[in-house]
C-alpha cells in the first residue's frame, strides 16, 4: 500500500466497547487532497473510526499514522488536533454563549499556549480571514450575535467554519448535511470540495445524493469493518453493498433515506 | 436589549464605586462620620470580595465548581497571620519569638517552617504563591484525568474537610482549634490604632479594585474567551487543539492566588484567624455569595460577598439561631429563583414580565428543540431552568 | 502434687502456730488478741491470712477501716450502726439485754502502716471463699495479678473447691500464673505448656517477665515460644475485630450510598441532604422510644420495630416531598442541585436542632445490648451484626427491585436513556419521585440503625456523608456493584488505618489517609471503578 500521500493511515485498529467490537482490525487511509465518503449501515463505526483519529477513542489494538510517522493512539485530543486534525460533529458544538466572531476567533490557528492567549491580540491579516470565511459562511452579517441564536443550519455552517479556519490538514465530519434543507445541503457540497482543493477531507453520511454528488471515493463500513471502497458507482454496483443495505432502504435512492 | 447602553451604565456604575471605596469611605472616616469599627467591618468584607473575584474566574467563568476554596483562603490568611503572631510574641528561650500557644504545648524551640515568617516580605509572598501552588498541585492530579465537574466539586468538599481536620489538630504547631490569635502590631504599627486599620483598609480597597482590574482584563482577553469555551463546550475546545488542563489549572491557581490574597487582607484586619474558617461550611458561602451576587459577572461577587457578610453580622447579633436557616434558604431561593443573582435581577424581572405577558395572551407553539441535548455531568450555563427559549 | 501443696499448707500451719506460740486449734478470741498487740499483729495477720477461714472476714475488715476495739481483755467491732459487736457477730448488750455502750477502758487497735496490704490480701484470700461467684472473681484476678507467691496454697485449696463453671478456669489460670514464679523448674515449665495451650493474654506480662529471669535453656526456648503464639494470635484476633468494625461501618456506608448512587445516576442530582436524611432517621428512632417510654412502658423494647419500617416511611415521605417540590426543576444539572440539597441540608439540621436540642441518645432494645463472644477477648455486639445484616436485607432488596421488578426496569431505563424511556410510555416523573424517595428512605432506615450504636444530634449526617460521597466517586455513579465494592473498600481501609495511626488523632488521619488514596485511585481510574464505557451518538458536550 502506498504510504506517499496519505494523510492518515489506520493499520488494524479494533475498537470495543464493553464487548461490543465497534471497529475490527480496521485497515484504512485517506491520502492528501481527497475528499472521500464514510457510508455505511447505522452501528458500522463510521463515527467510532472518526473518533479514533482525533483521539475521542483510543483502540485497542493498532496504528493511527498521521502524516510521515506520528503515531496517534499515543496524543491527546488537543495535541492531535493542533497537528492537523479538525473535526465536525454530527450535532453542532459552537460556543453558544460567544459571539460568532469569537468563535472563529477561537478556531484560528495561532499558539495555544497560556501566554499566548493572555497577551496575543488579533492582527489584520487573521481579522480579514475571520471576515472572509464568515462571508463565505453568508454568516457576516451576524458576526456579533450570539453563536446560539443561529439556526440548525447555521449552527453547521459554524461549525464548518470554525474547522475550516482552523486550517487542518485533514477534515473530519459527521453528517454536516444533517437537517438541511436541499439548498443548504447543495451549499455544503460546495464548502467541502473549496475545503478539499487543498486539504483532505473525510465526511460520513447517509445521505447517497450528497456523497454522489461531493465525493471522489468511497468507502462502505460494515459492523466494524471494511467492506468495499471504489467510486461511487462501484459502490453502488457491489452486491454486498446492496445485500447489506437491504431492507433498510436502497442506497441509490434519490430522495433522502435515512436508515 | 441595548448592549452599548447598559455597558456604559456600568462603567459609571464601577467607577462609582470604585471611588467610593477607596475615597470616600477612608474620608468619612477621618472626618469622624463613619467609625472605626464600621471601616474595620467594611475592610473585612471587601477582603472577602477578593475571595469572592477568584471564585468568580473559575466558576462564572470557567465552570470550574471548587468547594474548597476556603483552603486557600485560610493557606493566606495563617501566612500571615504568623507572621503577626511572631511580631506579637515574646522572646523564648532561644531568643527567637516563639508564639504562646507552642510554650502552653510544650514546644520550646521554634519550629524550621516557623521561621522564615518571620520575615513579612516572605510572609506576604507565601500567602500567595502557597495557594497558588497547592491549588496548581491539585488541579494537576484531578484536570489532567479528566475528573468531571461534580466528582471534582465533591473532591475538593472532602479536601477542604480533610484540611480542617488537620488544621484543627496541635501537631501542625499551628494553634489548634483556637487558630492564630491577638496580633498585636503589623510592622511596627500597632494593630488597635485607628490609622493602622485606616491604612489596611486602604490596602484593602486597592487590592479589590486592582484585583478586579485584573480580572477584568482578564476575562476581557483572549484568555476570557478560552475560559468561557471551556465552561461550555470543554470537548469542543480540545478539538481546537487547546490544552484545555493547563487552563484549568491555570485558572485555578490564580483564584488560588486570589482567595490568599483575600486571606492575608482578613487576617490582620479581624486579629485573629483560626480552623473555622477553612473547612466546608465558608467554601460553600463562598459559592452562595457570588451565586446570590451574580455569577461571571465580577461585580456581582462583589455585590454577593459584601452583601451577605454584612447581612450575617446585622442578623446573627440579633437572630443568630436563624441564621443556618436563612443561609440554607438563600442557597435554595439563589439557584431556583434567582439564578442569576442580583445583578441580573433586572433581566431577570424582565423574563418574567414577558413570561406573564405570553402566558396570558398567546399560545406558544413548541420552540426549536434543544440543540445541545440534555447536558448530564458537567456544568452548565447560567440559564435560568425554566427557559427553552433562544 | 496438690498432696504436695496440703502438706506444705499443714506445715504453714504448724509454724504459724508455733510462731504465735498457740496450742493446737486456733480460738478466734486468742488470735484476736494477738492482733491487738503490735509486736505480734504481723505474724498474726500472715496466720490469718494462711487459714483463709470466712469467719475472720469481719474483723479483718473492721481492723482495715479502724473499727477495731479492744475493751476489758474483749475484742469488739464497731459496726456501721454505731452499736458495738464481738467478734462471732453478737451485739453487745447490758445485763437488761440492751445494747451497751462502753466508755472507760476502751482501746482502739491501730493496725501498723507495714500491716496494711498483710489485711488487704487476708481480706482477698477469704474472699475466695466467698459464696458469691463474682466476689470469687474479683478476688482471683486481683491475687493473680499480685503474683505473690504466698497465696499459692490457698488458691489451690480454692480450686480444690470451687465447682462454679465460670469461676474454675479463671482459678486453673491464676495458680498457673504463680507456678510461673515457683522454684520448681517442673512446675513453671507445667504452667508454660499451660498457656501454650490456652493462649491467654493475661499471661503475656509474667511469660515476658520469667523470660528475663529464667535460666533454663529448654524452658526459655519453649517461653519464647509460647509468648510468639501468643502475640499472633492476639494480633489475628484484633485484624478481625478491625475487620468486623470496618464492615460494620461499611454496612452503614452501603445504605447511604446506595441511596446515592442510585439518585445520583437517575436524575443526576447530587444530593447534599442525604446525611440529614440519616440524621431524620436516627431522630424518628428517639421519637418513637420516647413516645413509647411515656405512653407504653411494658413494650419499650418494641418501640424498635415500628421505628424502623416507620423511619422509611417518614423519611421516604420528606425525600418525595423535596423532589416534587424542589428537585424536579434540577434535573442534569448536578452542581446546581448540589448547592440546592445544601442549604436544604443546613435548613433542616438547623430546624432540628432548634427544636430537639443538641443531644439525644436512643437505648438499643435489650436483645440488641451485649454481644457474640467469638474469641476470646473479641466481642460482635449484636447491635452491629444486627446492622450488617440489615444492610445486607437493604442489598437484595434493592437488587430485587432493580432488576427483577418492573419498576426496576423502568428505573435502569430512565438511567439509561431518558427521552426514550418516555416514549415508551414510563412516567418519568413518578420514576423519578419514586427513586429518590427510595434512597432517602434508604437512608432515614440507615439512620434509625445508626441510633443503636450512635449519639442522635444534629450532626451525624455530616458525619457520614464526605465518606458517602468518596463511595459513589469510587464506585462508579448509578452502579450498585461498585457501591458494594467501594463501601467495603473504604469502610474496612478507614478501620484497619485508624489502629496503626497511633495518638488520638487516628480517625482523623484515617480519613486523610482514605481521601489521599481516593485521590490516587482516580489518577489511575478517573471514573471510578467501573467507568461507563459507552458508544456515544451525541456530540461534543459531556
Amino acid at each position: 500500500m502506498e504510504k506517499h500521500g496519505t494523510i492518515v493511515y489506520l493499520e488494524d485498529v479494533t475498537v470495543n466497547f464493553d464487548g461490543f467490537q465497534a471497529l475490527r482490525g480496521v485497515n484504512f487511509y485517506v491520502d492528501h487532497g481527497e475528499l472521500r465518503a464514510l457510508i455505511g449501515p447505522n452501528g458500522a463505526g463510521k463515527t467510532t473510526l472518526l473518533d479514533t483519529i482525533c483521539g475521542k477513542v483510543k483502540p485497542e489494538r493498532g496504528r493511527i499514522v498521521f502524516g510521515a510517522m506520528t503515531d496517534l493512539t499515543r496524543l491527546e485530543e488537543h495535541e492531535i488536533a493542533a497537528l492537523g486534525v479538525g473535526r465536525k460533529f454530527q450535532t453542532p458544538a459552537v460556543f453558544k454563549n460567544l459571539t460568532l466572531l469569537e468563535n472563529l476567533m477561537l478556531s484560528l490557528p495561532h499558539r495555544r499556549n497560556i501566554f499566548s492567549t493572555l497577551f496575543g491580540s488579533l492582527t489584520p491579516q487573521q481579522t480579514d480571514r475571520i471576515a472572509s470565511t464568515l462571508e463565505i459562511l453568508g454568516l457576516l452579517e451576524k458576526a456579533h450575535q450570539k453563536a446560539g441564536s443561529l439556526s440548525h443550519g447555521e449552527m453547521q455552517w459554524l461549525e464548518i467554519g470554525m474547522v475550516m479556519i482552523q486550517d487542518p490538514q485533514l477534515f473530519l465530519l459527521d453528517e454536516p448535511v444533517a437537517g438541511m434543507t436541499g439548498g443548504e445541503r447543495e451549499k455544503t457540497g460546495e464548502l467541502l470540495k473549496r475545503m478539499a482543493q487543498d486539504h483532505a477531507v473525510l465526511v460520513v453520511e447517509h445521505d447517497m445524493e450528497f456523497v454522489r454528488q461531493t465525493a471522489q471515493k468511497v468507502t462502505v463500513l460494515h459492523e466494524g469493518m471494511v467492506l468495499c471502497e471504489g467510486s461511487v458507482e462501484r459502490v453502488q454496483g457491489d452486491p454486498r453493498v446492496i445485500e447489506v443495505y437491504l431492507g433498510r432502504g436502497h442506497p441509490v435512492d434519490a430522495h433522502d433515506s435515512r436508515p | 436589549m441595548s448592549a452599548a447602553r447598559s455597558w456604559k451604565r456600568r462603567l459609571l456604575a464601577e467607577i462609582m464605586l470604585g471611588a467610593l471605596l477607596i475615597i470616600g469611605l477612608p474620608l468619612l472616616n477621618a472626618l469622624g462620620i463613619l467609625s472605626d469599627y464600621y471601616l474595620n467591618l467594611f475592610g473585612k468584607y471587601l477582603s472577602l470580595a477578593i475571595l469572592a473575584l477568584g471564585m468568580d474566574l473559575i466558576w462564572g467563568y470557567t465552570g470550574i465548581l471548587s468547594l474548597g476554596q476556603a483552603i486557600f483562603f485560610g493557606l493566606g490568611a495563617y501566612s500571615v497571620g504568623m507572621h503577626l503572631m511572631l511580631e506579637s510574641s515574646g522572646k523564648g528561650v532561644y531568643g527567637e519569638p516563639i508564639p504562646d500557644f507552642m510554650i502552653w504545648n510544650r514546644v520550646f524551640e521554634l519550629p524550621l517552617f516557623w521561621k522564615p515568617y518571620q520575615h513579612l516580605f516572605f510572609a506576604f509572598l507565601s500567602s500567595l504563591l502557597l495557594p497558588a501552588l497547592v491549588a496548581a498541585v491539585i488541579g494537576f492530579l484531578t484536570f489532567r484525568r479528566r475528573v468531571g465537574g461534580t466528582y471534582f466539586a465533591i473532591l475538593t468538599q472532602a479536601i477542604a474537610y480533610a484540611v480542617w481536620l488537620m488544621f484543627n489538630r496541635n501537631e501542625l504547631k499551628l494553634g489548634g482549634t483556637n487558630g492564630l490569635t491577638d496580633f498585636k502590631s503589623i510592622m511596627g504599627f500597632s494593630l488597635s490604632d485607628p490609622g493602622t486599620l485606616r491604612g489596611l483598609y486602604l490596602v484593602t480597597a486597592l487590592c479589590l479594585v486592582g484585583s478586579f482590574l485584573c480580572c477584568r482584563w482578564l476575562v476581557r482577553s483572549k484568555m476570557g474567551l478560552v475560559l468561557t469555551a471551556i465552561r461550555d463546550q470543554e470537548q469542543r475546545l480540545r478539538f481546537l487543539g487547546y490544552p484545555v488542563a493547563t487552563y484549568k489549572i491555570f485558572s485555578f491557581a490564580v483564584a488560588g492566588a486570589l482567595a490568599g490574597l483575600a486571606g492575608a487582607l482578613y487576617a490582620p484586619q479581624v486579629g485573629i484567624i483560626t480552623p473555622s474558617q477553612i473547612g466546608v461550611l465558608p467554601s460553600l458561602e463562598i459559592v452562595v455569595w457570588v451565586a446570590t451576587g451574580g455569577r461571571g459577572t465580577l461585580v456581582g461577587a462583589i455585590v454577593g460577598a459584601v452583601g451577605i457578610n454584612a447581612a450575617r453580622s446585622v442578623l446573627t447579633a440579633r437572630y443568630p439561631e436563624w441564621w443556618p436557616i436563612i443561609l440554607g434558604g438563600l442557597f435554595v431561593g439563589v439557584v431556583i429563583v434567582f439564578p442569576e443573582g442580583v445583578i441580573g435581577l433586572p433581566q431577570q424581572l424582565g423574563r418574567w414580565g414577558r413570561w406573564m405577558r405570553v402566558w396570558l395572551f398567546e399560545r406558544r407553539g413548541a420552540g426549536p428543540g434543544s440543540v445541545g441535548g440534555s447536558q448530564r455531568g458537567i456544568e452548565t450555563s447560567k440559564r435560568p431552568m425554566l427557559s427553552e427559549e433562544d | 502434687m496438690v498432696r504436695r501443696i496440703y502438706v506444705l499448707l499443714l506445715c504453714w500451719l504448724a509454724i504459724g502456730a508455733s510462731f504465735a506460740g498457740r496450742a493446737a486449734a486456733d480460738s478466734l478470741e486468742d488470735s484476736a488478741r494477738a492482733l491487738a498487740i503490735p509486736e505480734t499483729q504481723r505474724e498474726t495477720l500472715a496466720h490469718i491470712r494462711d487459714l483463709g477461714d470466712p469467719a475472720w472476714k469481719d474483723a479483718l475488715q473492721a481492723l482495715k477501716e479502724g473499727a477495731l476495739y479492744s475493751w476489758k481483755g474483749q475484742l469488739l467491732i464497731l459496726d456501721e450502726s454505731g452499736t458495738f459487736k464481738d467478734l462471732g457477730g453478737n451485739p453487745l448488750l447490758d445485763a437488761s439485754g440492751q445494747p451497751l455502750m462502753p466508755e472507760a477502758d476502751l482501746e482502739q487497735v491501730p493496725l501498723e502502716e507495714a500491716n496494711i496490704s498483710l489485711v488487704q490480701r487476708a481480706l482477698d484470700v477469704i474472699a475466695l471463699f466467698d459464696p458469691n461467684p463474682k466476689t470469687r472473681q474479683a478476688a482471683i484476678m486481683k491475687l493473680a495479678n499480685l503474683a505473690d507467691a504466698s497465696v499459692m496454697g490457698l488458691l489451690v485449696r480454692a480450686l480444690e473447691r470451687e465447682r462454679n463453671p465460670v469461676v474454675q478456669p479463671m482459678l486453673v489460670e491464676a495458680v498457673a500464673r504463680l507456678r510461673l514464679s515457683d522454684p520448681d523448674p517442673l512446675l513453671r515449665a507445667q504452667a508454660v505448656k499451660f498457656f501454650s495451650e490456652t493462649r491467654s493474654e493475661a499471661a503475656l506480662v509474667p511469660l515476658k517477665a520469667l523470660l528475663e529471669r529464667e535460666e533454663e535453656a529448654a524452658l526459655k526456648r519453649a517461653i519464647t515460644q509460647v509468648i510468639g503464639e501468643i502475640e499472633r494470635y492476639l494480633l489475628f484476633r484484633n485484624a478481625v475485630g478491625y475487620v468486623f468494625n470496618g464492615l460494620s461501618l461499611a454496612s452503614i456506608l452501603l445504605i447511604m450510598s446506595l441511596g446515592l448512587a442510585i439518585t445520583f445516576g437517575l436524575m443526576g442530582i447530587i444530593n447534599m441532604a442525604h446525611g440529614e436524611m440519616l440524621m431524620l432517621g436516627s431522630y424518628t428512632a428517639y421519637v418513637i422510644q420516647e413516645f413509647f417510654s411515656s405512653h407504653l412502658p411494658a413494650q419499650q423494647d418494641y418501640f424498635f420495630f415500628v421505628a424502623l419500617p416507620l423511619s422509611l416511611l417518614v423519611v421516604g415521605g420528606v425525600g418525595l416531598v423535596l423532589e416534587r417540590g424542589l428537585l424536579r426543576f434540577l434535573y442534569a444539572r448536578p452542581l446546581e442541585s448540589l448547592l440546592v440539597t445544601w442549604g436544604i441540608g443546613m435548613l433542616l439540621q438547623q430546624g432540628v436542632r432548634l427544636y430537639f436540642g443538641d443531644q439525644t441518645s436512643v437505648n438499643a432494645p435489650t436483645w440488641f445490648r451485649g454481644g457474640w463472644e467469638i474469641m476470646a477477648g473479641l466481642i460482635f455486639p449484636y447491635s452491629r451484626l444486627f446492622i450488617i445484616a440489615l444492610s445486607l436485607l437493604c442489598l437484595g432488596v434493592v437488587y430485587l427491585l432493580l432488576y427483577r421488578s418492573d419498576t426496576g426496569l423502568k428505573i435502569r431505563a430512565v438511567m439509561q436513556n431518558r427521552d426514550i424511556a418516555g416514549c415508551m410510555g414510563v412516567s418519568t416523573p413518578r420514576i423519578d419521585a419514586f427513586t429518590f424517595a427510595l434512597g432517602t428512605a434508604l437512608a432515614g432506615l440507615a439512620g434509625c440503625a445508626l441510633s443503636l450504636v450512635g449519639t442522635v444530634d444534629p450532626e451525624v449526617g455530616k458525619t457520614y456523608i464526605v465518606d458517602s460521597f468518596m463511595v459513589v466517586v469510587l464506585g462508579g455513579v448509578g452502579k450498585v456493584l461498585g457501591t458494594i465494592l467501594a463501601s467495603l473498600g473504604i469502610g474496612v481501609a478507614n478501620k484497619l488505618l485508624e489502629p496503626s495511626i497511633s495518638g488520638t488523632a487516628a480517625a482523623v488521619y484515617a480519613k486523610v489517609g482514605i481521601l489521599l488514596l481516593v485521590i490516587f485511585f482516580l489518577q489511575l481510574r478517573p471514573t471510578g471503578l467501573f467507568p461507563a464505557r459507552e458508544r456515544s451518538t451525541e456530540a461534543v458536550g459531556r
